[in-house]
């Protein structure tokens, strides 16, 4: 158990400034995520355009675990399709569980998260922001079919 | 000051406490273990898992059911836990004392059993707003079912209930008053005595969630002067799924059963049942007969080392890791009563209550960090979650110096 894996430089300068943070009004999409056991809480805007995802803002507060992941996967996923957010989920969701090797060269920055695998308990944390993300994309979805 | 040393109690040994609870020799992480979560759950001493070894190894059977030796020796068990029980809290009769799982339990019995007898639209149920959610949601639920009203007396900036404003809050429709006698996040001792006594004048009958109380105290339900008492055995180095509920006789005799099946009847046909007496009406089910002979043992467990003894040890402890955690740069206790029992509560500047506790855990400590299930309380201090250490009979100032060595480490990591 390596505390400096979980709490890598990058993790720690994400939680002190996390980028992306406020609200954008107006939003093509939002999603509250809340995790109750630990009273995180965690506000998501979007803009889309068409199928890309071109701005995002989160608010909201936790832990370092979640307040960087969040800032992190603003980095990330900002101005990609929703097919590539899709994929890069499930990419960043097999790191945090340690489950089959992931490409460190897709993730980027994510990989920094890469030490929460060895803490079951806190991957909770550093999955909420991205459950939001598909929240939000999923209620964008919907209105953007009947319109 | 100059105390005579003839009255001076004996000093509490803590290394021979520490040596009856088999847990606290492992380790977490390399690290030997130091376990500051009592107020979660405590942990067992050895005469407890004995017990509990020796009533499934030689005495199991179901209990008020057999005329078999097994049977009528694993009543006798059962039932004489009960009667330690009894005495442990100074109740009357064993017939005021109703096993169930825990407080959550107790309190959800008093609620529906006693609360749906006796609430109706525009009644109010008065409790605090430093509550545990297991005296708010019952209540909340209870209300809903009645059209009766949840009101919540206030509590100052140091976590003390205000007690004027608690006055204010009774009126001519209060019909109940549930309050903590300790509060699990903060620590603060209620007045307990008072807020029955000012019930008691306007003839309003008082539950205690005494939960986090009966571990660091001596209980006295006579002297409390209270209707109605619940609390955990897992608190207070017993097992878990057992727990007590303590009721006035008469309140409870006046109560219906709240579940129904067997033990809570003495004759059942098809269209109607007789139910059973006190306290069994109250038992439906077979009950957690080594649970209870656990607990039993558990008190009889704490009466051996002297409530006043451990109360007396853990309040320095409570002092030392007070004053040596606000001492430290960034730390806010939260919750300076004056009257605490062995929990404090912080939170650290710029840094989650949860990061603290992972780089504790880390070290081998084991704190609860989160809003300990009394989020009203966290929200009147505007805060997500606290860090919370709480402290047993076994815990010793080496524990102390650790939790400030990590609370340390842990601003170093975070800069």
């Amino acid at each position: 158990m390596d505390l400096k894996e979980l709490y890598r430089e990058v993790i720690l300068d994400h939680n002190r400034s996390p980028r992306n943070f406020g609200r954008l009004d107006p939003a093509d999409a939002s999603a509250a995520g809340r995790n109750p056991l630990c009273g995180d809480v965690l506000d998501l805007t979007l803009r889309m355009d068409g199928d890309r995802l071109t701005d995002l803002r989160f608010e909201g507060q936790g832990c370092a675990i979640s307040m960087a992941s969040a800032s992190l996967m603003g980095e990330a996923v900002k101005g990609r399709r929703r097919d590539e957010i899709e994929r890069l989920y499930a990419d960043v969701h097999a790191l945090l569980t340690g489950g089959e090797s992931v490409d460190a060269q897709q993730l980027g920055k994510l990989a920094a998260l890469g030490g929460v695998a060895e803490f079951p308990a806190r991957v909770k944390c550093a999955s909420l922001c991205w459950h939001t993300l598909n929240a939000a994309l999923a209620q964008k979805h919907a209105p953007v079919t009947t319109e | 000051m100059n105390a005579s040393p003839a009255v001076l109690s004996p000093p509490y040994d803590v290394a021979r406490v520490r040596a009856d609870f088999p847990i606290l020799a492992r380790s977490i992480h390399g690290k030997p273990l130091v376990y500051l979560d009592s107020a979660a759950s405590s942990q067992r001493p050895l005469a407890v898992l004995r017990a509990v070894e020796h009533y499934e190894t030689t005495l199991h059977a179901n209990v008020h059911r057999g005329v078999h030796s097994l049977s009528q020796w694993a009543t006798e068990a059962y039932e004489r836990s009960r009667e330690t029980v009894r005495r442990f809290i100074n109740a009357r009769s064993s017939r005021e004392i109703v096993f169930v799982r825990g407080t959550t339990e107790a309190i959800n019995l008093v609620a529906n059993s006693w609360g749906r007898g006796h609430l109706t639209a525009g009644d109010e149920v008065l409790i605090t707003h430093l509550e545990h959610h297991a005296n708010i949601v019952p209540w909340q639920m209870v209300c809903a079912a009645t059209g009766a009203r949840l009101r919540a007396a206030p509590v100052t900036a140091a976590g003390e209930l205000d007690l004027d404003a608690f006055r204010q809050l009774l009126s001519a429709r209060t019909r109940l008053i549930a309050v903590a006698h300790v509060s699990n996040a903060l620590g603060t001792v209620l007045p307990v005595q008072e807020i029955a006594r000012i019930a008691h004048a306007q003839g309003i009958p008082v539950l205690l969630d005494g939960a986090q109380a009966v571990p660091h105290a001596a209980v006295d339900v006579r002297a409390l002067d209270c209707d109605f008492y619940a609390f955990s055995g897992h608190k207070v180095y017993g097992p878990t799924g057992i727990g007590v509920l303590y009721g006035r006789e008469s309140l409870l005799a006046a109560m219906p059963p709240w579940q129904g099946g067997g033990e809570m009847i003495l004759s059942v046909s098809i269209e109607a049942s007789t139910y059973n007496e006190l306290p069994w009406k109250f038992e439906a089910g077979t009950p957690n007969i080594s649970g209870a002979i656990g607990l039993g043992a558990a008190l009889e467990y704490v009466e051996s080392l002297g409530r006043e003894a451990i109360a007396a040890h853990e309040h320095g402890l409570l002092e030392l890791a007070s004053q040596s955690l606000a001492a430290l740069p960034g730390v806010r206790l939260v919750g300076t009563a004056a009257g605490k029992a062995a929990v404090v509560s912080f939170t650290m500047k710029g840094i989650h209550p949860h990061d603290i506790g992972t780089i504790l855990d880390s070290e081998g400590i084991a704190i609860r960090t989160g809003h300990h299930c009394a989020m009203p309380i966290m929200q009147f201090y505007g805060l997500p979650a606290t860090a919370r250490a709480s402290f047993g009979c076994y815990n010793d100032t080496q524990d102390v110096e650790r939790l400030i060595q990590g609370v340390r480490k842990v601003r170093e990591l975070f800069g």
